[in-house]
């Protein structure tokens, strides 16, 4: 049973059909149930301060987590020390680094679209390499540490991100396709594997 | 980098069988091309890389057949999938994205009422937000904007229109382009009425005018015909994404062919 944290106003639909395709879901918000999970899913859409303050109550339950984390898109910025949206907050303190918004030099913001994800070999990744992706961000997260994959917007920005049992992806695996569910299935994967 | 995109557009209405994708579909193989759901299915398996779907009926029993589009549709296509047609309110947004959409469509309630899409992009963010501008050729300069030098080198404007594009508003498009994208709409669904339905091409001046104008990706619609009028929206069009329907439904170009095409060309496309 993978966990989905509802924690704000995102459409969890389409991440939660994805997961059923290989494993049950279910979206909650309720301590005892992610604690029971074999994984845990950070979605994300939304804004930063917003999220952290929903997020509040089960941050302990977060970061003390011993199954695979996956953090998608806002979800993996949480993860950061600091996040510059919307003033300065800060975050999970799970990897070393902060979230910064895009320079107005890249072009069109939000990065907004399919782009290529360059990723080193780790397990989520399994079967894919450097495989397009759909994005939607104006910010990003600029990991000190952990950075397994990067992407191309005018600058080069860390496009994933993996320490011990925490990964995050910048990108919506819910909606990039088959390469996208193949992700998933990994992650459904790693979370089976996890003694 | 990031690719540049090919949206299905699939026109949805209703008969007696329920939801039917139309534009043509009617002289082949109409059970798999008219039924939405397999025609987004089919879509997704050869490469799109966003759908579009259109409530062309426009009335309370279409949104609600949309919406059961939608659920059915979300739950085997992992790809971006937009809503128009009749989006009027906040409520008929939250149902759309609720449904499974990602984003949705907004054309004549933002002509009605430009304060729509401030609210609906603050309330559900700009990149859910996409605003859908219909426009015309008019060669009255008397009136207008912004001329845009035409292919033959004549000057015109491009009058913003709704209703399908049964009724002309006097707004210049690419004045209406600027003012949606400051209002906090995340895309602009510019379709020139003077080639929808022709399949001679896309209407590069216009295409090419806003894309210069506003900073927000522009999606160009609407006379598509063969792959080199998507490498001219591109090029020339300046565009971030092309949409086509009947092309597609008919097979007349298939997208798979389409972005190697494009790829050949040096257009980065997702393969």
């Amino acid at each position: 049973m993978i966990a989905i944290v509802n924690y704000g106003v995102g459409n969890l639909k389409s991440i939660k059909k994805a997961v059923e395709k290989f494993d049950r879901a279910v979206v909650t918000r309720d301590a005892e149930e992610i604690k029971a999970a074999d994984g845990i899913i950070l979605p994300g859409v939304g804004a930063f301060p917003a999220a952290i303050k929903n997020l509040t109550d089960l941050k302990d339950v977060i970061v003390k987590a011993k199954v695979p984390v996956l953090g998608i898109c806002l979800g993996m910025q949480l993860f950061a020390e600091v996040s510059e949206e919307g003033g300065i907050n800060e975050g999970l303190k799970i990897i070393r680094g902060r979230v910064v918004k895009f320079p107005e030099s890249v072009g069109k913001i939000p990065h907004m679209g399919w782009n290529v994800v360059k990723n080193e070999d780790h397990e989520i990744f399994e079967g894919i390499k450097d495989q397009y992706f759909y994005f939607v961000h104006s910010y990003y997260f600029k990991a000190e540490e952990g950075i397994i994959a990067t992407t191309d917007y005018g600058i080069e920005f860390p496009s994933a991100v993996a320490k011990n049992n925490f990964i995050g992806v910048q990108f919506h695996p819910e909606k990039s396709g088959k390469v996208g569910l193949k992700l998933i299935e990994n992650f459904v994967e790693i979370c089976k594997q996890n003694p | 980098m990031l690719a540049k995109r090919i949206i299905p557009c699939l026109d949805v209405t209703l008969d007696e069988k329920g939801a039917r994708v139309v534009k043509g579909v009617e002289f082949v193989n109409l059970r798999d091309a008219g039924d939405p759901v397999e025609l987004a299915k089919r879509y997704d398996e050869e490469g799109a890389d966003e759908l579009v779907f259109l409530d062309i009926t426009a009335s309370a029993q279409g949104r609600k057949t949309m919406v059961d589009v939608i659920e059915r549709t979300a739950e085997e296509v992992f790809i971006p999938l937009t809503v128009g047609g009749g989006i009027k309110s906040i409520e008929d947004i939250n149902e759309m994205l609720s449904a499974g959409a990602d984003k949705v469509s907004i054309n004549t309630a933002a002509v009605k009422n430009p304060e729509f899409v401030r609210k609906a992009a603050e309330i559900f963010g700009s990149q859910c937000i996409v605003v859908a501008i219909d426009c015309r050729r008019n060669f009255d300069l008397s009136k207008g904007k912004y001329f845009v030098e035409l292919e033959d080198g004549r000057k015109a404007w491009y009058e913003v229109v709704i209703y399908g594009g049964r009724k002309p508003t006097g707004i210049d498009a690419v004045e209406w382009a600027k003012k949606v994208e400051e209002l906090g709409a995340g895309e602009i669904l510019l379709t020139s009425m003077n080639r929808d339905g022709t399949k001679i091409g896309y209407d590069i001046p216009i295409t090419r005018k806003i894309s210069e104008e506003v900073k927000i990706p522009v999606i160009a619609s609407g006379g598509a015909g063969k792959p080199e009028h998507f490498y001219e929206a591109f090029t020339a069009g300046k565009a971030d994404a092309c949409l086509a329907a009947s092309i597609f439904h008919y097979r007349e170009i298939e997208i798979e062919e389409l972005k190697r095409y494009l790829k050949e060309r040096g257009i980065p496309v997702r393969i």
